[in-house]
């Protein structure tokens, strides 16, 4: 009963949108429910990366330390949002610090076994790497703006 | 006192520095009281050149309510030398004022649509008058949609009226940092990450856009994506200025003048010479 709730839950989630009932089903069992306080941290740079987080609630700021200059946010997340790619390709380590700046809620991918069933499943593998590549694709035209710090040299 | 009003376009009038409010680091709003002279009546959108007294004129847009009539404001962002002698007025300090010169966001022509306002650092200013206009008569448009970016948390902008018209059922506001501070708890991203954010139906929405060029190619083709045709997407465009006039050719774009057709353009009119390179 709970794995159907959680499984119709995982069905409104945007980055699952339209993915096949039977997919769903078939993901289900890597997934289970975090919730994380106000700032707590979901992941912490260096770290192994373990978990895909699917943001159902709140906002998650990603960090970077940088000398002389202490955390830098770099981006926040919200509901919605993917965090944590790192889990599925090597080497699997986190290259920023994640912080709940709000209290979140989320889908906690299990990373060893989405890899595993993305492995074993071929058409299932190319369901969720093309939903991946759509999300990667957002973020680097996002990135390639923000490089460009368009509000710092402009002038009246 | 009383000033009469410049006969000549080219000459300035100068009035008194009524107030000066530090707005950020490098960002500060000057106020004139125009009720001697009778106020100085705009619409949204337009700018005039502040002369600077020994220094030089810089065009700057108008960004008090057009309502109040008696005080014209100017928010002004200090990177070069005209602007940094500005910023050193004090109460009184005469200041250059001709204008006002240029187009205007037609919002007034969209009644009864959704509002979408996209801005960028200092082009929250040139904006703000629009916020003012469809907030004074709100019940004649749809829903407005402020969308606002800027570099840290520390550049926002009238941050006051920001939290006021936050407060407010009839205004969607969303702001956004390019780089966030540990104690910022804000959006951080750029700014076409807040489209999403705020609710506007695209089939019969207005959007106007001010703030640096790269910004406003990126919000408006998401926009595009959107389904917002450019028929009703306006921007801002900016380029060197000297006479305001339409007579020394330094704003040309292309076949345009901008003191002249613009500062705002419809976006189908200007498309593709914001896609040319070096122009």
């Amino acid at each position: 009963m709970q794995t159907q709730t959680l499984e119709r839950a995982l069905a409104t989630h945007p980055f699952l949108a339209d993915l096949g009932q039977e997919h769903l089903h078939f993901l289900t069992s890597c997934v289970k429910n975090a919730r994380f306080e106000r700032d707590a941290y979901l992941m912490h740079e260096g770290e192994p990366a373990v978990s895909l987080f699917l943001i159902r609630e709140g906002r998650v700021a990603l960090e970077s330390q940088v000398p002389g200059r202490g955390s830098v946010q770099v981006e926040t997340l919200e509901s919605g949002a993917v965090l944590g790619w790192s889990a599925l390709f090597p080497p699997h380590y986190w290259h920023l610090d994640g912080r709940a700046v709000e209290p979140v809620l989320a889908f906690e991918l299990d990373g060893e076994c989405l890899r595993k069933k993305i492995e074993g499943d071929k058409e299932f593998g190319y369901a969720i790497t093309r939903r991946l590549l759509h999300v990667v694709h957002r973020r680097l035209e996002r990135a390639r703006l923000q490089q460009l710090d368009v509000y710092k040299a402009e002038l009246q | 006192m009383t000033v009469q009003a410049a006969p000549d376009p080219m000459l300035p009038e100068f009035l008194p520095v009524d107030r000066l409010v530090r707005e950020t680091h490098d960002t500060f709003t000057l106020s004139f009281d125009t009720r001697g002279r009778g106020g100085f009546a705009f619409t949204p959108g337009q700018f005039n050149m502040l002369y600077a007294f020994g220094v030089g004129e810089v065009p700057i847009s108008i960004s008090g309510d057009p309502a109040r009539s008696g005080e014209l404001v100017h928010t002004i962002r200090a990177v070069g030398a005209v602007t940094r002698a500005l910023e050193r007025a004090k109460k009184g300090t005469s200041v250059g004022v001709r204008g006002p010169f240029g187009t205007s966001w037609p919002v007034e022509q969209y009644s009864g649509r959704d509002i979408v306002l996209i801005a960028g650092g200092i082009g929250l200013a040139p904006l703000k008058p629009v916020i003012h206009q469809v907030l004074k008569r709100r019940r004649e448009f749809g829903r407005l949609a402020v969308v606002y970016g800027t570099r840290t948390p520390g550049d926002i902008l009238f941050k006051k009226q920001l939290e006021q018209w936050a407060t407010r059922r009839d205004v969607e506001l969303a702001i956004s940092v390019d780089r966030g501070d540990p104690g910022w708890r804000g959006h951080t991203g750029v700014v076409t990450t807040l489209l999403g954010r705020v609710s506007f139906d695209a089939s019969n929405a207005v959007a106007c856009l001010c703030g640096p060029e790269v910004m406003m190619r990126f919000a408006a083709r998401e926009l595009e994506k959107l389904g917002l045709p450019n028929e009703r997407i306006f921007l801002s465009l900016e380029r060197n200025m000297k006479c305001a006039l339409a007579h020394c050719g330094r704003c040309q774009l292309g076949g345009t003048l901008i003191c002249r057709d613009g500062a705002v353009y419809r976006r189908d009119r200007v498309l593709r010479l914001m896609a040319t390179k070096e122009l």
